[in-house]
């Protein structure tokens, strides 16, 4: 028979108000005005993004490996396409750290997935800045002017 | 002196059918109620119910009609009956309202009215839940006035712009309409809820109050306003019609301006 009903926040449950736990800091406000400066910041620099690549020059069939290197060649565009991936990396996985912490039911199965997902970020993050920096055009068989 | 009174000049003689005192329409509904009774069955189930009601009867009407006539055993909250009480807040047709103030004649006869209990919270018997999670943060937001101030000796002045501010949230009266109809509150019982945090609003706002800052601090809490997603559920259910998400939005905003 399940009469038994477990008390939802039990750890809470207590006649005493819990008010002692400040000193946990603001985190979840400074994600929250995170979420909301970085999505305005990424619509300007996603949709930059897409009008030069897609929109001016040759369009979408002029992109291709002189293309992307032409562009890097601009430190504009490489800060353009770094705080892109620093910005959409983060807003996405704090998105997703939500989203499981939303609908995560057990602890175990929330820091399991977390640690997935911040591990994946944090790959991601380094491995494309590193692209973005080190990016070396002419790599054997390029002949763009510049590599001569 | 007479005993004999003349008849009152203003009595009319009305036509049968004439004037608005007609009958009353008359329907059948089915009324569909999530049982759960613990010391009888280990899982909840759906009941249905055949019931003849009135234009004028609301569903707490149909709920008493299968207490009262048909089975005594049927568990329920209320208290005033007039939506003020805030006892019977309930999910009726997956909405979360007060029984008392849902007309059975505004909604669909042609399929069974679904009445259950409102969720996030533990079942107790079949409509009821513990309510204590609910008033435990309730109580968290130091819902009563601090004034560090004197006594004064009269009423403690407020003009009329001050108290608008927090005019709308006045009017809570711990229903739980709003706390069980958040998806987050569902998955995540440690959060507050719109209505601790409405009542936190109530006095944060409150020119007469000097604890705004302490409750600001425990609403910016993990369990805090942050976790809200903005999804709206909760003004919907409020049956006092309190904008109670643009409420927590205030509040998030008085965290911000506090912090930065």
């Amino acid at each position: 028979m399940s009469a038994e009903i477990a008390a939802p926040r039990s750890q809470r449950i207590d006649p005493k108000y819990n008010r002692a736990n400040t000193s946990r800091g603001s985190f979840e406000m400074v994600a929250w005005l995170f979420m909301r400066l970085s999505g305005v910041a990424l619509v300007v620099l996603i949709f930059g993004h897409l009008f030069t690549n897609l929109m001016v020059g040759g369009g979408v069939k002029a992109i291709d490996f002189g293309f992307v290197a032409g562009k890097w060649a601009d430190p504009v565009w490489m800060f353009w396409d770094l705080a892109m991936l620093w910005l959409a990396m983060l807003h996405g996985t704090n998105g997703v750290r939500t989203i499981i912490n939303d609908y995560a039911e057990k602890p175990a199965t929330r820091v399991w997935l977390k640690g997935i997902l911040y591990v994946a970020t944090i790959v991601i993050i380094i491995l494309g800045t590193l692209v973005i920096f080190t990016f070396d055009p002419c790599i054997a068989g390029n002949t763009i002017p510049a590599c001569k | 002196m007479s005993t004999e009174l003349p008849e009152p000049a203003s009595k009319i003689e009305l036509k049968p059918g004439v004037g608005g005192g007609g009958e009353i329409p008359q329907f059948n509904i089915t009324l569909r109620v999530r049982r759960y009774l613990p010391e009888t069955t280990a899982d909840a189930y759906w009941e249905d119910f055949e019931l003849t009601m009135y234009g004028t009867d609301r569903v707490l009407d149909a709920l008493h009609k299968v207490k009262w006539d048909i089975d005594g055993s049927l568990s329920f909250r209320r208290s005033c009956a007039h939506g003020i009480c805030g006892s019977d807040a309930m999910r009726i047709n997956g909405r979360n309202r007060l029984a008392c103030k849902t007309l059975l004649k505004d909604l669909d006869h042609s399929k069974p009215i679904t009445v259950e209990a409102i969720k996030g919270l533990p079942l107790e018997k079949d409509l009821i839940v513990d309510m204590e999670p609910f008033f435990q943060s309730y109580r968290e937001v130091m819902p009563f006035l601090v004034n560090k101030g004197h006594e004064p000796s009269a009423e403690r002045y407020q003009s009329a712009e001050e108290h608008a501010k927090f005019e709308d949230t006045t009017k809570c009266i711990l229903c739980a309409a709003c706390t069980s109809s958040c998806p987050v509150f569902w998955t995540d019982g440690q959060y507050f809820g719109p209505a601790a945090i409405v009542n936190a609003h109530r006095f944060i706002f409150d020119s007469r109050d000097d604890a705004g800052d302490m409750r600001l601090e425990i609403l910016n809490d993990k369990e805090g306003v942050w976790r809200c997603r903005t999804t709206f559920n909760c003004s919907e259910a409020c049956p006092r019609g309190i904008q109670v998400t643009k409420a927590i939005a205030e509040v998030k905003q008085a965290i911000l301006s506090r912090s930065i």
